[in-house]
């Protein structure tokens, strides 16, 4: 009797899962069908190297906007990756747990501020605080990255904090006992076995900045010329499909899945090189 | 041994300096946004209808229409995620299979908000008709979070030791009492963590919400009823530059309740955590 | 054996609730649609609709009048698909594959040109107005005002303001280097905080933070609008297809009515010419 409960409740999750997925193959579906056949129509090779964007015009090249989108992610990850993960580090190994107790909400508190309100302090706040500084428009890719870099925090910290406290106490005490001080055994021993959670930690945020749409477009300027510096004016990916689906109609609007798709495939490069560093440097744990 | 000491210390204050600097961004826009919002916020603000283009009155549909969507996305949401999370850790073994889904999971959760906006327009409120509703926001919402789910839940149960389910498969219980009473009590802090982060995404998420659920600013008196949350209220009123007082006010109601969401989900896990130690 | 385990008691209350809540929210869904209109699109006009929206709703219960935003394109492709009853739309001319039938202008809005308060400049022709946002003129030295460069700052392309606007000045290329903003509170606060920038936005918006130019010597009153002097104006249009459906027609007709224009225009908006145009 307990054996067939146990292989329905087997069934039912497995129909779970294959919901579950099949949710997300439909948005992938989705998005595929209604940008391929612009790119067969227009060709990749215009869209993507392509620096003139003028659908009015007819022409669709996106190549300033993916230059942008990857400025930006990159300096909100290099903003965002290690302050989330040293301050994770920090938490999870140096602190007492009642500063732990009460540091870790405060910074999840941090991912419930809607994108707009991030959005809005930067344009309050720091686009002209770097107007000021450094020059420019004040709205650029430094804004962007600085405002996006505060946004995934929480969730590399929160993500890494669980990864580094899941790793058993025990590897942390024959580190000791073989007279290690607290960081190097964190150094040598526990940030190795916590790596593959870290790495979730980091590629989660990656995500979020690549697909933030709301703060990047009210900091970042979005103007369709190439950035030749932080402080200039940028477009990404997801402020140049926000900016015009409401209007696109047709082709115009294929296009803009068409840029879905890249953004799906520069997704998909990043994941890989990410999953293809965890395979050379240690094995799965399972 | 005095080397390393130091490098101890050298690590220790830059780590530490790391975390100062998070809390203090944290700290500043926090501190930010109630000092220019907290002096709206009173009881006639949370309890009242807004009147006068948003210029008067309060954000009561907005609260409740934030309340409504992000639970209802939840309540879709983790069912499926933490259901994919134990069958892929605990019924799969480590294989292309699960490594191919992983990547998948990993890949969605970084298509932007817009386009599950966009799909959520196409699909839910133009082809299946239900119009810009609460049903079509909070499908939307939870397809949007899945992957966080599954991604932190399989983490957190992947982190539950081996040697916890051997000892409960060894007195004789079957692999699902196994997962339910042993695995995802103990895998739950994780689990929480992720549903939090979601719940967080959900409340903020705008994009999305306004293309799907509208931006009525009525109550709703059921799911195929449009609603707008405070965070697309906030962000019309910003935007059209119709009252920047009510708009701080309607972000100090945001951050405050998420600040109360956090808190209580922290106390329900000690909660469960003290009631299993017994 | 498993007849002795304890069963989790406390887990048996939490479906039935369940079931409970779900089928209340879904019975309270069950509303009578005939009586409802959903208005969309233009979301410069949609605080306003909203507005018009409550008193009607406070003279007339049984009608339910909900309004959404989305911008003017998103208003005449609602229209278009059935998503809304009236499309709203801010658009000088509506695009010709827009085969909405008919079409009823409720308001009219001005557009204002902007720089910083700081900025010397007080006039600006159409023309130098059109080579600024086209890139031909880029220092604001080259107008008579500071050596310093010149931000531009323009509208989403399917903003109504932005496609009124390019429209009166005359066709052009926008400048690539142009910031974009996507509404007209985010182009107030950037005019209003860059010494060099040069906006556009709707003119009941204008505040103490930036200043607007005249142009061609004409300052953007309602006087002036409403005599036809100042150019930069654009009509707001209510879009359906073919008929308004009863409901639909009694609230266009408080809106075109007397209470509800003066209520637009105790806003900021100007009364519309009451003209219904069949296309």
């Amino acid at each position: 009797m307990k054996a067939a409960s146990d292989r329905i409740a087997e069934r039912i999750l497995l129909a779970v899962a294959c919901t579950a997925i099949l949710c997300l193959l439909v948005i992938a579906a989705f998005i595929f069908k209604e940008g391929i056949p612009f790119l067969l129509k227009v060709g990749p090779r215009d869209f993507l190297f392509s620096s003139d964007w003028r659908p009015d015009a007819g022409s669709y090249g996106i190549f300033p906007m993916i230059a942008s989108s990857l400025w930006v992610t990159f300096g909100a990850l290099a903003i965002g990756a290690p302050l989330g993960i040293s301050g994770a580090i920090f938490l999870a190994e140096f602190s007492p747990p009642a500063v732990v107790q009460v540091v870790k909400p405060a910074i999840e508190l941090l991912a419930g501020i809607p994108s707009v309100v991030f959005g809005f302090i930067g344009v309050m706040v720091l686009a002209p605080f770097i107007r000021r500084v450094a020059g420019g428009p004040g709205l650029s890719v430094l804004a962007a990255a600085i405002v996006l870099g505060v946004m995934i925090l929480p969730t590399v910290m929160s993500i890494s904090i669980d990864a580094l406290r899941a790793v058993p106490q025990s590897f942390r005490e024959g580190a000791f006992a073989l007279g290690a001080t607290r960081w190097q055994a964190v150094r040598m021993v526990v940030l190795k076995a916590a790596r593959s959670g870290l790495l979730a930690g980091t590629i989660l945020g990656m995500g979020r900045a690549i697909g933030e749409t709301m703060a990047v477009i009210m900091v970042a300027g979005n103007s369709v010329k190439m950035p030749a510096s932080p402080l200039d004016s940028a477009r990404t990916l997801t402020a140049n499909i926000a900016l015009e689906m409401g209007y696109a109609t047709g082709l115009h609007r294929q296009a803009l899945f068409a840029t879905g798709i890249v953004l799906f495939v520069v997704i998909m490069i990043l994941n890989a090189s990410a999953m293809a560093a965890l395979k050379r440097k240690g094995a799965a744990r399972r | 041994m005095n080397a390393h000491k130091l490098s101890q210390r050298v690590a220790v204050a830059l780590l530490g300096g790391a975390t100062l600097l998070t809390l203090a961004a944290v700290a500043f826009v926090i501190f930010f946004v109630l000092e220019k919002g907290l002096s709206q916020v009173n009881l006639e603000f949370l309890l009242s209808k807004p009147r006068d283009m948003g210029k008067e009155g309060g954000i009561f549909p907005a609260i409740a229409g934030t309340l409504f969507l992000s639970l209802l996305a939840i309540a879709a949401a983790l069912p499926l995620g933490v259901g994919t999370a134990v069958y892929l850790a605990e019924y799969t073994r480590e294989n292309g299979f699960t490594r191919a889904l992983r990547f998948g999971t990993d890949c969605l959760a970084g298509i932007p908000s817009i386009i599950f906006g966009l799909f959520g327009y196409i699909f839910f409120v133009t082809t299946l008709r239900m119009g810009w509703s609460l049903l079509a926001g909070a499908l939307t919402l939870a397809i949007m979070v899945l992957p966080t789910i599954i991604r932190s839940s399989e983490e957190a149960i992947r982190s539950v030791p081996e040697s916890w389910r051997e000892v409960s498969l060894s007195v004789g219980a079957t692999r699902w009492e196994t997962v339910r009473k042993v695995v995802l009590p103990s895998a739950l802090p994780g689990i929480v963590t992720g549903v939090m982060l979601s719940f967080g995404r959900s409340i903020g998420e705008t994009a999305a919400v306004i293309f799907t659920a509208g931006s009525s600013f009525r109550m709703p008196r059921g799911v195929f009823d449009s609603v707008r949350t405070m965070a697309v209220h906030f962000y019309i009123l910003a935007r059209e530059g119709i009252s920047t007082e009510k708009a701080y006010g309607t972000a100090a109601v945001l951050v405050m309740s998420v600040l109360a969401v956090n808190v209580l989900t922290y106390w329900l896990m000690h909660r469960f955590i003290a009631r299993r130690a017994r | 054996m498993s007849r002795m385990l304890p069963r989790a008691r406390p887990r048996s209350w939490r479906v039935p609730v369940f079931i409970a809540v779900a089928c209340g929210l879904l019975a309270g869904s069950c509303a009578d649609r005939a009586s409802s209109v959903t208005l969309a699109g233009s979301t410069a006009f949609q605080p306003f609709a909203e507005k018009l929206a409550d008193a009607y709703d406070a003279a007339h219960p049984e009608i339910d009048v909900t309004v959404q935003g989305g911008g003017s394109a998103v208003g005449i492709s609602a229209a278009i698909n059935g998503a809304a009853q009236i499309g709203m739309a801010d658009l000088v001319e509506l695009p010709p594959d827009a085969k909405i039938p008919t079409a009823f202008v409720v308001a009219r809005d001005g557009i204002a040109v902007i720089v910083n308060p700081a900025n010397g400049i007080a006039d600006l022709t159409m023309a130098r107005i059109r080579d600024i946002y086209a890139g031909a003129i880029r220092n604001w030295k080259d107008l008579g005002g500071p050596d310093r460069l010149i931000t531009v700052v323009s509208r989403e392309s399917g903003s109504g303001t932005r496609s009124s606007f390019e429209t009166i000045l005359g066709r052009f290329d926008l400048a690539d280097s142009a910031i974009i903003q996507d509404s007209n509170g985010t182009v107030r606060a950037t005019v209003a905080d860059d010494a060099g920038a040069i906006g556009y936005l709707s003119y009941g918006l204008v505040s103490d933070a930036i200043k607007a130019v005249k142009v061609d010597g004409l300052p953007c009153t309602t006087e002036l609008i409403l005599a036809g002097k100042y150019r930069l104006v654009r009509p707001i249009y209510f879009l359906c297809m073919g008929e308004p459906s009863p409901a639909a027609k009694g609230f266009i007709d408080y809106v075109l009515g007397p209470a509800g224009q003066a209520s637009i225009e105790a806003d900021g908006l100007l009364p519309a010419t009451t003209s219904r145009g069949a296309r």
